[in-house]
């Protein structure tokens, strides 16, 4: 069947500096650039091509441009290029259409509406290059009070299973299989010498990765992939994964010719069989099943680790939430509309779940109501973009946030939305043996704590604009926000004021 | 003197944001002296207020009626207090009820009328003291937020707090208070930037017997009035001062904390001074900081606490508001300015600048005799730094 899709994306070599050295060929895991061994010239088959600029980053002379295809339809606001171009897809293969990343859709970015404040006269901003500046977090649940032995020289009120946190910033779910080993390791170093957790997705834990295992978070999915008694008592943190931003109320695939024999090794599960998440976790129907997990998995651990409970932002998240708490969860992880993953059908990505911004300020505002809001720590992840959004989020009631597209992009990733294809240009989201080995754990651990360096510092900035040397002191103080460009509403489910009030 | 509870802050402001300049005195012995000292050392940090706003606590005052809340309470008119005294009389058995005496004072513009009373729980002779107090803290709050023409402004036993807009050598004058006895004195002067300046918003700031007197801006207040309001507190006056007595409150009174270790929850120490602690220091000061992180008030600050027998002077962590501490015998003196102290007591038996966030604590039980045992060292106490 002759394809009606246009090219995506224009490749332009500039011949003037092309050598014909062929490393955009090599490059291109989409199959979109070749030799031409008659010609000697190097072509491009542009309908490959997903704008992954891999090829524009590696070739020698700066040769080549990619572009957006610039020829248009006739221009409408309701059949956009999208819309069309979905459509055809679909006449065209008769399923549904699969994509990576976050949703691209232009929904309202709160954090974009949200400003933060700074000290001018009436109290003094504090230089974080000479005062002290601490963003040091501890995460899990909190008693009512402290009660101190009777001659105030000790406590009688033991606190435990608190993971303390360098910096607020985790390092979100993203399973082996799903993304590379040496993408993982890099993840796994990066978050071990910034003092911070990354988790392991539900892929389970290659015994490579052991030796990071004090700053994991073991996830435990639906598919139960690599659960066992070892892998539970091995992590920081259990956090059973009830859904996803990318894809609230839908399970996961991995198809089976990414399980490789490492990757069946670590999820347990037979080589090139399909993985299969099932859209629910098939022992939770219900709030009391998961307080059940929730205590299972506290036996198994002998009530050493904290357990999180992580889902999609969705419209009753603040009651859904409450339960959690309630249910025995000692930390709660919010994902939101705009959460990524390495495969998800399009048509849920693009169009279910809340952005994370509501749902955060909604959930930490409940909690607080109920007088529950120190028996949980709230973690939000999906779409934090900087550490502006970081600050945003701990000042609206986030204890800690989780980055996974930003790390990627640390790592290489230039969000062409491809991680489900398995072909991924820059080595991130595959396990092809020839493109895993672009990442190099070595150069990614760098890039990664390099970017947790700089938004630590930028916080550290923010903070002592405003007046503030403790993190603690800016999480759900919301004073210290303000909106523009929102309506009453929105004012209010933030619970913050509008700017010039 | 129009709907009292309103009037504080006049734009909804976040909060009302005020400087000040700030004193306590106060004989560890005990002894009880008038007020012309305070009155002289407050008036000498005139420019560090702007008339808006000035008062004093007293304590030790009242020894007649030692067993009995002493309610202060400012009225619109005599309407407004015929109406209240019905419900105090409803709610407390009283045992006397007057105003307050004043004395004409050319700067003092439309005073409020003030009276006060002492009162007992009624049928509360065989409750627990906790039960009284909260009790107690319940109708303070009920009247205060409710009633739109009275403001209850002092309600502990045994101590009383004066205030209204003026300057506070202003306010000592129109009450008479060179007259009154205590051992323990503090007093401010104020400086707010966004009000008008209403009685009800100068210091010292009142719950039970719980006074304080603030100088600063707290960048942590956001958080901190949520924390409290989750504990029932609500923080209706919109200042820094409100959310420290209610912080105080709610770790001495509910959760038990001495002095020390308050201190060391509002201007906590820093973790990396927590893990040079000994093993079990360390674990105690992670705890509280872990549980009350919501309670460290952070930005410019100086506190002046005080309670019955106690003063304490706290400055924030890293000390952006001054405080001075000056002993002598066993006086202890606490102000902005040194030469506030040096003023009423030319020659102290020494003077110093405590670090940021160490508590000076003044106490009837550990009284100041000599130079050596000087300031009580709260370090050796709780073993901190
Ligand atoms: S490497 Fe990426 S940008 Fe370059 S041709 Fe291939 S798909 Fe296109
Ligand atoms: S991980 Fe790879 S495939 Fe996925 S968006 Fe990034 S570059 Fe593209």
């Amino acid at each position: 069947m002759k394809t009606y899709l246009p090219p995506k994306f224009i490749i332009e070599r500039d011949q003037y500096r092309c050598t014909q050295c062929q490393a955009c060929v090599s490059q291109c895991s989409f199959d979109a650039n070749y030799y031409d061994a008659e010609d000697d010239e190097v072509r491009s088959r542009e309908e490959n091509c997903v704008g992954c600029h891999r090829c524009v980053v590696f070739c020698p002379t700066n040769a080549i441009t990619v572009r957006e295809n610039p020829s248009s339809y006739r221009r409408n606001e309701s059949w956009t290029h999208e819309a069309i171009e979905d459509i055809i897809k679909q006449s065209e293969t008769g399923g549904m259409l699969l994509t990576g990343m976050g949703t691209d859709k232009g929904y309202p970015i709160f954090w974009d509406h949200l400003l933060l404040n700074a000290s001018q006269v009436t109290n003094p901003s504090i230089d974080p290059l000479r005062e002290p500046m601490e963003l040091t977090t501890y995460l899990g649940q909190k008693p009512d009070m402290v009660k101190l032995t009777s001659d105030s020289t000790d406590i009688e009120t033991e606190i435990t299973n608190q993971i303390k946190l360098d910096i607020p910033i985790m390092l979100t779910a993203m399973s082996y299989g799903a993304i590379s080993l040496n993408t993982q390791e890099s993840l796994a170093r990066a978050a071990t010498e910034a003092g911070t957790l990354w988790n392991t997705g539900e892929g389970g834990l290659h015994p490579s990765l052991r030796k990071y295992a004090n700053n994991m978070v073991a996830q435990v999915a639906s598919g139960r992939f690599g659960v066992h008694s070892e892998y539970l008592n091995m992590a920081r943190v259990v956090e059973i994964k009830i859904g996803q931003g990318a894809k609230p109320g839908i399970g996961g695939h991995l198809p089976g010719e990414k399980v490789s024999l490492d990757v069946s090794a670590t999820r347990m599960i037979p080589q090139g069989t399909d993985a299969l998440s099932p859209a629910p976790q098939h022992d939770i129907y219900s709030i009391e099943d998961l307080s059940q997990l929730i205590y299972a998995l506290k036996e198994a651990t002998n009530y050493t680790k904290p357990i999180s409970v992580k889902i999609a932002a969705v419209h009753n998240s603040a009651a859904i939430a409450s339960g959690m708490v309630r249910a025995g969860a000692d930390i709660i992880v919010l994902d939101g509309l705009r959460g990524s993953t390495g495969a998800t059908p399009k048509i849920i990505r693009d169009n279910v779940g809340i952005p994370i911004e509501l749902a955060l300020a909604a959930v930490d505002e409940r909690l607080r109501k109920e007088g529950i809001r120190n028996k949980a720590s709230i973690v939000v992840a999906g779409g934090i973009r900087n550490s502006g959004d970081v600050t945003k989020a701990i000042a609206l009631g986030a204890d800690a946030v989780y980055i996974g597209t930003a790390a990627l992009i640390a790592l290489g990733c230039h969000v062409c939305q491809q991680c489900h294809t398995g072909k991924c240009a820059w080595g991130i989201c595959t396990t092809n043996v020839g493109l895993t080995k672009r990442i190099n754990p070595n150069i990614g651990t760098r890039r990664l704590t390099n970017l947790l360096n700089s938004w630590s510092l930028e916080i550290k900035d923010m903070l002592g604009g405003m007046g503030i040397n403790a993190i603690e002191s800016l999480r759900g103080n919301r004073l210290h926000l303000r909106g523009v460009g929102l309506s009453d509403t929105e004012l209010k489910i933030l619970g913050v004021r509008a700017a010039g009030s | 003197m129009k709907k009292l509870d309103k009037i504080n802050n006049f734009y909804n402001d976040d909060k009302v944001i005020d400087a000040c300049s700030i004193f306590g005195m106060m004989d560890t012995s005990g002894k009880c002296f008038s007020g012309k000292d305070i009155i002289k050392a407050i008036a000498n940090m005139h420019d560090r207020g702007n008339g808006l706003g000035g008062g004093f606590a007293v304590y030790g005052l009242y020894p007649q009626y030692a067993d009995f809340y002493a309610f202060h309470i400012m009225y619109f008119n005599h309407e407004s207090r015929a109406r209240l005294e019905t419900y105090l009389e409803e709610h407390f058995y009283m045992l006397r009820a007057e105003e307050v005496p004043t004395n004409p004072t050319p700067n003092i513009l439309k005073p409020p009328l003030v009276w006060r009373y002492f009162l007992k729980v009624r049928g509360g002779e065989n409750s627990e003291q906790r039960q009284q107090d909260d009790y107690v803290v319940e109708k303070v709050m009920d009247i205060n937020t409710r009633a739109k023409d009275a403001f209850v402004f002092s309600s502990g036993k045994n101590m009383a707090v004066f205030k209204g807009v003026g300057y506070p050598e202003e306010i000592a004058e129109y009450f008479c208070l060179e007259q009154y006895e205590g051992y323990l004195w503090t007093a401010h002067g104020r400086f707010p930037t966004n009000t008008p300046g209403w009685w009800g918003g100068a210091h010292p700031f009142n719950i039970l017997d719980w006074t304080v007197v603030h100088n600063g801006e707290i960048s942590s207040y956001g958080i901190n009035r949520r924390y409290l309001e989750q504990f029932g507190y609500n923080c209706t006056m919109q200042t820094d001062t409100e959310v420290v007595a209610y912080a105080v409150d709610l770790l001495a009174r509910k959760h038990g904390f001495p002095m020390e270790i308050i201190a060391k929850i509002l201007a906590a120490p820093l973790w990396s001074e927590i893990s040079r602690l000994p093993e079990k220091k360390q674990k105690m000061f992670r705890t509280l900081r872990q549980v009350y992180g919501s309670l460290l008030l952070n930005g410019p600050f100086t506190v002046i606490i005080a309670h019955q027998g106690e003063m304490v002077g706290l400055t924030d962590r890293i000390r952006l508001r001054p405080l001075v501490v000056g002993t002598k015998d066993s006086m202890l003196y606490l102000s902005s300015e040194e030469s506030a102290i040096r003023l009423v007591c030319p020659h102290l038996d020494d003077a110093r600048i405590p670090m940021g966030g160490e508590p000076v604590i003044g106490s009837l039980q550990n009284p100041l005799n000599s130079r050596k045992t000087a300031i009580q060292d709260p370090q050796s106490k709780t073993g901190e730094k």
